[in-house]
């Protein structure tokens, strides 16, 4: 299963805008846990970012997975800002040097992108797991997609244990005290509020899920 | 909310558009939202740039003209600015003799100019940055992003203009940043919250008979929350910290920075003043300059903070400097 090609270039679409219509969706509720440890922007800026994405992508020429999500990851830097325009820009252009000129990728090939992504953010952001931040969310799905698909588990089986993780994950920073980002100003103060990083990689991770849990990426061939 | 805009998703397009109505004589808006120097490029000459969220006016688009800042990179209110802005305001503001970079430390910051500066060096640009991080409520740590970027950037950006006015190369300039940097403290306390135009509502709440020690320049919490108290105490509350963390000591002559947060009357700045120049007297400091106002700002907050910049005949010199922007006039 993990050896076929399951998520097409549609399917991918259709991934980047789910998540931007479930990020207009929890914008506020983003913004607010921003507000109690941070300042109050995450909603607004991922809101900025991904209604500018979306107005991008009917414009893209061909069918290339690489060069959507490379165009997802530029505009992401060219108009969000702060400290997730960056992350989830250099994010976004991993996924993309990853899966440069395919139309179609498997669920071997979603790993690999997102092991660049990653790694795309922890190079930039120098973030370590257990800070509170996005990673972890992003690292635990991440390893789950892994786990999943070496048991031999379907896309659908594969992301569902995934999203189970990256909840898992954003649910675990609320005791966390934060060491990266903004939230670290508030030291010990920070514990008991869940990071609005980690909460948007949640909404990517389940994004996904929902978008490809019809025909797409399905047992069908 | 009870704003004076139009539209919350316009409030900086138009008030950008405002600036050059109003400041045309000394500054023009390129694309994408940077606040430029009219006469930038000036032939020989070190740019200066520097950039942030909006809503701290008059920084930083306020400080651009002769003297202080060739451009400034205006970002959504209270978030930084894409890394477009900087790398239009570097290639514009570049003369051939490089480009310095005013960074506050603030993790969206630092990565979108660190992002900027690459893209610069790859055109050949010549680059260089200096982070400022001056505000002791923050613990220095492993454990944080860092100290935040307050007052001491308006300072900075003050004498670091008029070095590059000068003529100064761009080592110079940088090196010069660093040491503003390594001898600036500040710390700051709110009243009250602010709104950003597009939550439409407080960033924070506080209480009517409450407030926030070490509060940040974006509305993020500070040290503690407590019960208000009176001018005087606020002041030594926010002195305090800054002078042991130096520290400075007695025989030092400082810069006193007494700014508003936007939303407190110059009245109760002089207030704190009054009270800031008795501490530093009692600790043997002398005062060798004096700034109050709002010149870095949280929007509609009322507060203050207090920066002390320990000075030197150098540092002096480029303060006094003739200035001419929006915002700071002298000497011209
Ligand atoms: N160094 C970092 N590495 C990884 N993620 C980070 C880092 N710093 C901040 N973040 C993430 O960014 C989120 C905040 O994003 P946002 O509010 O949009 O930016 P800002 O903090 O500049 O206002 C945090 O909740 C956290 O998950
Ligand atoms: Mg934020």
């Amino acid at each position: 299963m993990s050896g076929s090609t399951p998520i097409t270039y549609d399917d991918v679409i259709a991934w980047i805008n789910t998540f931007a219509a479930s990020v207009r969706d929890q914008k506020e509720y983003l913004t607010e846990l921003d507000s109690a440890i941070g300042d109050a922007d995450h909603g607004i800026n991922m809101d900025r970012g991904f209604q500018a994405v979306i107005g991008k992508l009917p414009g893209l020429p061909n069918r290339d997975i690489g060069a959507a999500f490379k165009t997802v990851g530029m505009t992401l830097v060219s108009t969000v800002g702060g400290a997730s325009g960056p992350l989830y820009g250099t994010f976004f252009l991993q996924l993309g040097t990853a899966t440069a000129g395919r139309e179609a990728i498997g669920l071997d090939d979603l790993i690999a992108a997102l092991d660049a992504g990653v790694a795309g953010v922890q190079r930039i952001g120098k973030a370590e797991p257990g800070d509170k931040t996005m990673l972890d969310t992003l690292l635990p799905a991440r390893d789950a997609l892994r786990e999943a698909a070496a048991s031999g588990a379907s896309l659908q089986d594969a992301l569902a244990r995934a999203v189970a993780a990256a909840e898992q994950g954003m649910l675990a920073t609320i005791p966390l005290v934060a060491r990266k980002g903004r939230a670290s100003y508030l030291g010990e103060r920070s514990a008991g509020h869940q990071d609005p990083g980690a909460t948007s990689s949640y909404l990517l991770l389940k994004a996904a899920a929902d978008a490809w849990s019809g025909a797409a990426g399905g047992t069908a061939n | 909310m009870k704003k004076l805009i139009n539209n919350p998703e316009r409030a900086v397009d138009e008030e950008l558009a405002g600036m050059a109505a109003a400041h045309g004589d000394l500054i023009r808006i390129i694309e994408p939202n940077v606040v430029l120097r009219r006469d930038a490029p000036r032939p020989g000459k070190v740019g200066v740039i520097s950039g942030g969220g909006s809503g701290h006016e008059p920084m930083h688009g306020g400080y651009v003209g002769m003297g202080m800042l060739d451009a400034a990179c205006p970002g959504a209110v209270f978030t930084s600015p894409v890394p477009d802005q900087m790398l239009a305001a570097t290639k514009a503001v570049n003369a051939g003799a490089g480009v310095l970079h005013i960074v506050k430390n603030y993790t969206g910051d630092i990565m979108n100019f660190e992002l900027a500066a690459e893209m610069a060096r790859a055109e050949g640009i010549e680059v260089a940055s200096v982070v400022i991080a001056d505000d002791v409520a923050v613990k220095d740590s492993l454990y944080t992003a860092g100290r935040r970027g307050v007052g001491g950037t308006v300072l900075a950006e003050k004498i670091v203009g008029a070095a590059a006015e000068a003529g100064a190369d761009l080592k110079t300039v940088a090196a010069l940043c660093q040491k503003v940097q390594d001898n600036v403290r500040s710390m700051g306390m709110a009243l009250t919250s602010c709104t950003v135009p597009v939550a439409g509502k407080p960033t924070f709440e506080l209480g009517e008979d409450e407030m926030e020690i070490g509060i940040g320049i974006h509305g993020e919490p500070g040290r503690t929350r407590m019960k208000l108290a009176p001018a005087d105490e606020i002041t030594e509350m926010l002195a305090t910290p800054i002078l042991d963390d130096l520290p400075f000591k007695s025989g030092d002559t400082v810069l006193a920075f007494v700014n508003g947060m936007g939303g407190t009357p110059l009245m109760e700045l002089y207030i704190v003043f009054n009270k800031l120049a008795q501490i530093l007297k009692g600790r043997g400091i002398a005062i060798g300059r004096s700034f109050v106002g709002n010149y870095i700002t949280s929007l509609e907050m009322a507060g203050t903070s207090i920066t002390l910049l320990r000075l030197d005949d150098e540092l002096t010199r480029f303060w006094d400097a003739p200035v001419h922007t929006p915002a700071l006039r002298w000497g011209v």
